[in-house]
């Protein structure tokens, strides 16, 4: 029995709009946005299965069921489950049969109309893959008793079976649910009848399911929805025991039959079940009691309001609720011997919670990052009390983190901070761009127990292996860990830590942190894990020796004779409209269609595309928040200014001259204002060119006047401002969000900004016409490559760019020592507009080129082997 | 396929894993054909640019692609898959070409059957099976082109029935033995192509064995239209495939989990064809024909596949590897499931 009930299916009803007025009304005024909104609501309180039916005279039903059909397969939280499609019209079915990926059910056909249609009917449906509800429906009429019933279905089940090869688990049989309680005695057996032929169906036509429309049922009750409900209930418990499987309901509303007043229950089950003449008129008698306006709107619940205060901030933690945070901690406060006791005691056993359940993959790292929202909160509030105590706190060690010098990349070192201190860890952040000598004078100062560096760009692996060498200097036994998006475990373990003797790990992402801080810090599982680690370590040592590269490299010469060229004489570079510096501003709601979110939900450790991620199983119902939370702070920054973009770019006279682009200051060409110098890919290349970015620029021997741009653009002016005024109110989940959003804002800036180029200065493709996921696969003419990036990996050629855009001037960004950009949210680069022009890895180079490239640039061999060392062996 | 040829088909299926076989357009590529190539003495006064047409070759260089489907054959394959995975008028219109899909797909059916035939003759006892390929056309009619409208589509299921019908059409008139719809990254293409092949094979009153094969787009574990590898067979399940499985977007370690879904809920034969691994920076495939076959093999060890073959970088180098390596394994048995209602949305529904 109980798995019976486990197994029955709620198909959704409210997309119906003969069943349901404010659809046909929001269908009827073309308002499909709302309407959605109704189905999703019906997946979210537990449809299993959604029916649509547009069946109404005023409406296109074809047209409307198309269009429906087409919306919900872009909504992913609706198109997850099953669709019914429902209509007394074949042509809508098939119009709907048309749109559906998935397997769906057909509601409905029948014997209605003969044999013949039924059967025809019945083979397409196979054709399209789909399941379908047959109706107790014949040539002479609609079945009333359950012989005719059963009659019915049992014909139609052979015919289906036996002729069109139909399997039988794909028939759902619907016997017609009646209004009962009508004042027609010839009504008041139709629910016995529906019951009775759903069991003999269920008996006797193997595989075959029973569904129905319920809400039929309390017809002659509407405007009463507590009987109605009380109705489908009991009507549900008794059909569902005889093998009615599934039936469209409005899952949303449904009373539990055992919470339904008994004294209703019994009038109501003697109606359904007709079980006395009278059923009809006790129960009009007693209904007028029951009335009311159906269910109170779903209410936030604060029934954990009532636990033990320890209970409650559990709750609180695991939940990220800062409502009540202060007032719990005051409780605790008083109910503690000392207010210490009250962080070490139910706070950091809360956090223990949290900290099992994101280990267990049951909690994700936003959440993590708010529950340490709420407990910083809390801590705040005792803090003044500890003071006053004079006790200093003692935690499970302390950690410094810094981001290196020259690098200003901080979200990630952030998010490590705050689960490092999650877990009662004390962190020092010394913030960006911190010089090595600062880093070891404040680790000694405070006698820290592990230095952890973080950096984004790939100048930041050199600084990293010179503080491992001055801490080997310095006489340093401290672990150093090594964390950030171009760090990896094999240059840690080729680059860094043979240069010092205490123990350096790798930590791939803010996850990981905790347990290598505790082992590491863990006087049992040090040394163990240690010699693990160096073992590791050796071994991808070995393997990066021993590793031949895939493809075998060439000489500089071979590959400049296999450059990319084109037809240069049959080509004409397009001019640009607007040569010279172009300032740019714009405001931030203006870039919000260009970001491409996929990489903010990585920036959290959540990984799926977008918008697909937000309806991921396991990640799903964060990824929505985190994406919601986000949302909110758009429109705040956008609202209140506190966050501005701003940039630049400009458009040049160029030729390339060999790997070198010439840029000069006017169309007179004589005047050099600028070298742009570039790398070419230098492995074998069979079956195409080897790239290097001048390829893309007409060479200055053909006499042909060709462009080429650069950019610098910021959504960051004012992010650490913003930033640090969250994490001053202990508020990280915001600072972290402030910097994360600006970094799409910028990278949609430079989108934007590039389509601006390409249709209005350069103006080479004026009628473009992309929308935002075609610009993120970059289906345009031209490229944009980044200096730092695989195409032009050497970092100081933003130099250039800065120069002759006077980026500093224009914008206010500003280069590091490293070449890294000011604020981080930053992009620059450079635009080529030849239609041939593509993004490729330079890769690896040979000594030849890095000798060439150093004369090229006027520097020593070994300034050029140090701003090249991610592209040498 | 004669009933004869169809039992051979199923006993050989029985008795070992069937070898499939590789790229078409990996090994083109080697070729290095230019637009003169490309048009040959055919379309030498074609209005468009046709390089990069490969299904166009098919008319104007069958040598060569007779030539590596025989490659293919020698390294082992029991199926080769014909050279037409564009050739339908919606993805011909790419190069004004949409009225030239029949002539391509009996040209291209016609020279694989040619290379099959020949290779039977030589091994007797080893019959060699050529599957028509179906592609997924490059239009999606469950996913909107335009993001300001997500109701939109640019290709209706009856635009696509026609059209695939056209295609099945010639491909069986070209005897082809078998029918492969593949790459399919959306499922109600899939459906369109499975439709207009019931359609025809009842015009024609012939039933060919259907292969079913979709792809996984990325590490999300779905298809480009977001349905999970199991919510994919119930959504096809109607068509009773001959074998049913995933080939391309992703290399063998990636797919290998995908493989073990479908092979855990089919009916049918499983088949897996993937990727060469996945591309590199330059856009070259690097794994290795004894790399891939590590791999192959072991899902055949694991019970797990019945046909085996590669997509995307994929060489007669890498099918001979791998025809080696599961030469002595048993095929994955067949296996009844419990007879339930099997729907699926994006995910799957069973009852």
């Amino acid at each position: 029995m109980s798995e019976q009930i486990a197994t029955f299916i709620n198909i959704g009803e409210r997309t119906n709009v003969t069943g349901s007025a404010k659809f046909k009304r929001l269908i009827l005024e073309g308002d499909y946005e709302t309407a959605l909104d109704v189905a999703r609501q019906q997946v979210e309180n537990g449809a299993q299965i959604i029916d649509i039916n547009m069946d109404e005279a005023m409406l296109d039903s074809e047209a409307a069921m198309v269009r429906f059909l087409n919306l919900i397969a872009s909504e992913p939280d609706i198109s997850r489950v099953p669709i019914m499609i429902d209509s007394s019209k074949w042509s809508v079915i098939e119009a709907g049969l048309k749109c559906i990926q998935g397997k769906a059910i057909v509601n409905s056909i029948s014997l209605k109309e003969g044999e013949a249609p039924f059967i025809e009917q019945a083979r397409k449906i196979k054709r399209y893959g789909a399941a379908t509800v047959v109706m107790a429906f014949d040539e002479k009429g609609q079945a009333e008793t359950a012989d005719r019933k059963f009659a019915i279905c049992e014909r139609s089940y052979k015919i289906l079976t036996e002729q069109v090869g139909f399997a039988p688990e794909d028939i759902i049989f619907d016997p017609n649910i009646f209004a009962v309680a009508t004042g027609i005695e010839e009504h008041n057996n139709y629910a016995v009848d529906f019951i009775e032929a759903t069991r003999r169906i269920r008996e006797h036509l193997p595989y075959a399911h029973v569904s129905g429309g319920l809400s039929n049922i309390s017809f002659s009750f509407r405007g009463n929805n507590p009987v109605r409900e009380a109705m489908h209930s009991v009507f549900l418990y008794h059909a569902i025991r005889a093998g009615l499987d599934m039936a469209i309901v409005n899952a949303g509303q449904l009373e539990v039959y055992d919470e339904i007043p008994i004294e209703l229950r019994d009038a109501v089950e003697d109606v359904i079940l007709n079980r006395r003449d009278d059923a009809t008129e006790r129960l009009l008698d007693i209904a007028p009691k029951y009335q009311g306006d159906g269910k109170v709107a779903a209410r936030e619940d604060l029934q954990w309001r009532d636990a033990p205060v320890a209970k409650r901030l559990e709750h609180a933690l695991v939940k990220g609720i800062t409502d009540f945070i202060e007032e719990d901690t005051e409780q605790a406060r008083q109910e503690a011997a000392k207010p210490l006791d009250v962080i070490e005691g139910p706070l950091m056993d809360g956090m223990n919670v949290v900290g099992d359940l994101f280990g267990e993959g049951k909690m994700f790292l936003p959440q993590v990052v708010k529950s340490a929202r709420v407990m910083k909160k809390a801590v705040a509030y005792l803090q003044p009390y500890i003071e006053r105590e004079k006790e200093a706190g003692s935690s499970n060690g302390k950690v410094l983190l810094a981001t290196v010098k020259g690098d200003v990349h901080d979200i990630g070192k952030n998010i490590v901070g705050v689960v490092l201190q999650c877990n009662n860890f004390e962190i020092i952040d010394m913030g960006v761009m911190v010089p090595c000598a600062q880093i070891l004078q404040t680790a000694k100062e405070h006698n820290v127990d592990i230095i952890g560096l973080s950096g984004l760009i790939t100048p930041s692996l050199d600084e990293m292996v010179h503080v491992a060498k001055e801490m080997q200097r310095l006489d340093f036994d401290v672990p150093l860990l090594i964390g950030g998006a171009t760090t990896s475990k094999a240059h840690t373990a080729v680059k860094i830590e043979p240069h010092y003797e205490g123990p350096v790990v790798y930590v791939a992402n803010a996850s990981r942190a905790v347990g290598v801080c505790q082992k590491l810090l863990s006087p049992t599982q040090k040394q163990a894990y240690v010699e693990d680690i160096a073992r590791d370590y050796e071994r991808a040592r070995e393997q990066h020796a021993k590793k031949r590269p895939r493809t075998a490299p060439v000489s500089l010469s071979q590959a400049r004779d296999n450059a990319f060229t084109c037809d240069w004489a049959d080509y004409s570079p397009p001019v640009p409209k607007r040569l010279g510096v172009i300032p740019v501003s714009v405001a931030l709601s203006e870039l919000i269609d260009y970001i491409d979110w996929t990489p903010f939900f990585l920036t959290w450790s959540l990984a799926g595309k977008y918008p697909r991620i937000l309806d991921d199983e396991v990640v799903g119902e964060q990824a929505k928040q985190l994406f919601d939370d986000a949302q909110a702070m758009l429109k705040e920054i956008c609202a209140n200014g506190k966050l501005q973009a701003k940039g630049v770019c400009g458009l040049f006279p160029a030729n390339s001259i060999g790997d070198d682009i010439v840029i000069y200051g006017d169309e007179s060409r004589e005047n050099v204002i600028a070298t742009s110098h570039h790398l070419r890919q230098q492995t074998e290349k069979p079956n195409g060119p080897n790239y290097c970015l001048s390829d893309f620029v007409c060479p200055q021997r053909f006499g042909k006047a060709d462009y080429i741009g650069a950019f610098a653009v910021t959504a960051g002016v004012g992010e650490d401002e913003l930033a640090a005024h969250y994490e001053s109110s202990g508020d990280d989940y915001n600072a972290i969000m402030v910097k994360a959003i600006a970094d799409r804002l910028a990278e949609a800036f430079a989108e934007y900004l590039h389509e601006r180029v390409r249709k209005e200065f350069w103006a080479y493709a004026d009628d473009e016409v992309l929308d935002n996921e075609q610009l993120i696969a970059e289906k345009y003419q031209g490229i944009r490559p980044a200096p730092g990036y695989a195409a032009c990996p050497e970092h100081t050629e933003k130099g250039t760019i800065w120069s002759l855009l006077d980026a500093q001037q224009h914008t206010g960004m500003k280069l590091t020592e490293s070449y890294a950009m000011w604020p981080g949210a930053s992009v620059s680069g450079w635009y080529f507009s030849h239609p041939q022009s593509r993004y490729f890895a330079v890769a690896k180079i040979q000594q030849d080129q890095l000798q060439d490239y150093a004369s090229r640039k006027g520097w020593e061999l070994d300034e050029a082997a140090r701003w090249l060392a991610p592209n040498l062996d | 396929m004669t009933d004869n040829s169809l039992s051979v088909l199923q006993h050989a299926a029985a008795q070992r894993i069937l070898i499939l076989d590789g790229a078409m357009g990996t090994m083109i590529q080697r070729h290095k054909l230019d637009e003169q190539d490309y048009r040959g003495q055919q379309f030498a006064d074609w209005h468009c640019d046709v390089k990069g047409n490969n299904d166009l070759l098919a008319i104007t260089q069958p040598h060569i692609i007779e030539q590596i489907h025989l490659d293919y054959l020698n390294a082992g394959a029991d199926i080769i898959e014909t050279n037409t995975f564009n050739a339908n008028s919606i993805s011909m219109a790419d190069y004004d070409m949409q009225s030239l899909a029949r002539e391509i797909n009996l040209a291209a059916a016609k020279v694989a059957r040619s290379a099959a035939d020949k290779v039977t003759r030589q091994t007797p006892d080893k019959p060699r099976f050529v599957a028509g390929v179906l592609g997924p056309t490059n239009r999606t009619a469950s996913i909107s082109p335009d993001v300001n409208d997500p109701g939109k589509r640019n290709v209706t299921f009856d635009q696509l029935v026609e059209s695939y019908q056209e295609a099945c059409h010639a491909l069986i008139d070209g005897q082809v033995d078998i029918i492969l719809i593949e790459t399919i990254f959306d499922t109600l293409n899939a459906k369109a192509a499975a439709f207009a092949v019931d359609m025809v094979f009842e015009e024609k009153g012939v039933t060919l064995p259907v292969m079913i094969s979709g792809t996984i787009t990325d590490a999300s574990g779905r298809t480009l239209s977001g349905q999970t590898a199991e919510a994919f067979y119930y959504s096809m399940r109607h068509v009773k495939p001959f074998s049913f499985g995933l080939n391309c977007a992703l290399g063998p370690d990636l797919l290998r989990q995908y493989v073990e879904e479908i092979a855990n809920v089919a009916e049918c034969l499983v088949s897996a064809h993937p990727n060469a691994g996945l591309p590199n920076e330059f856009g070259e495939y690097d794994m290795q024909g004894e790399e891939m076959a590590d791999h192959i093999g072991e899902w055949a060890q694991s019970g797990l596949v019945n046909i085996v073959g590669g997509c995307c970088g994929s060489t007669p180098e890498h099918i001979a590897a791998i025809a080696r390596r599961v030469e002595h394994v048993a095929p994955r048995p067949l296996k009844a499931q419990d007879v339930k209602m099997r729907l699926a949305g994006l995910e799957p529904f069973v009852h």
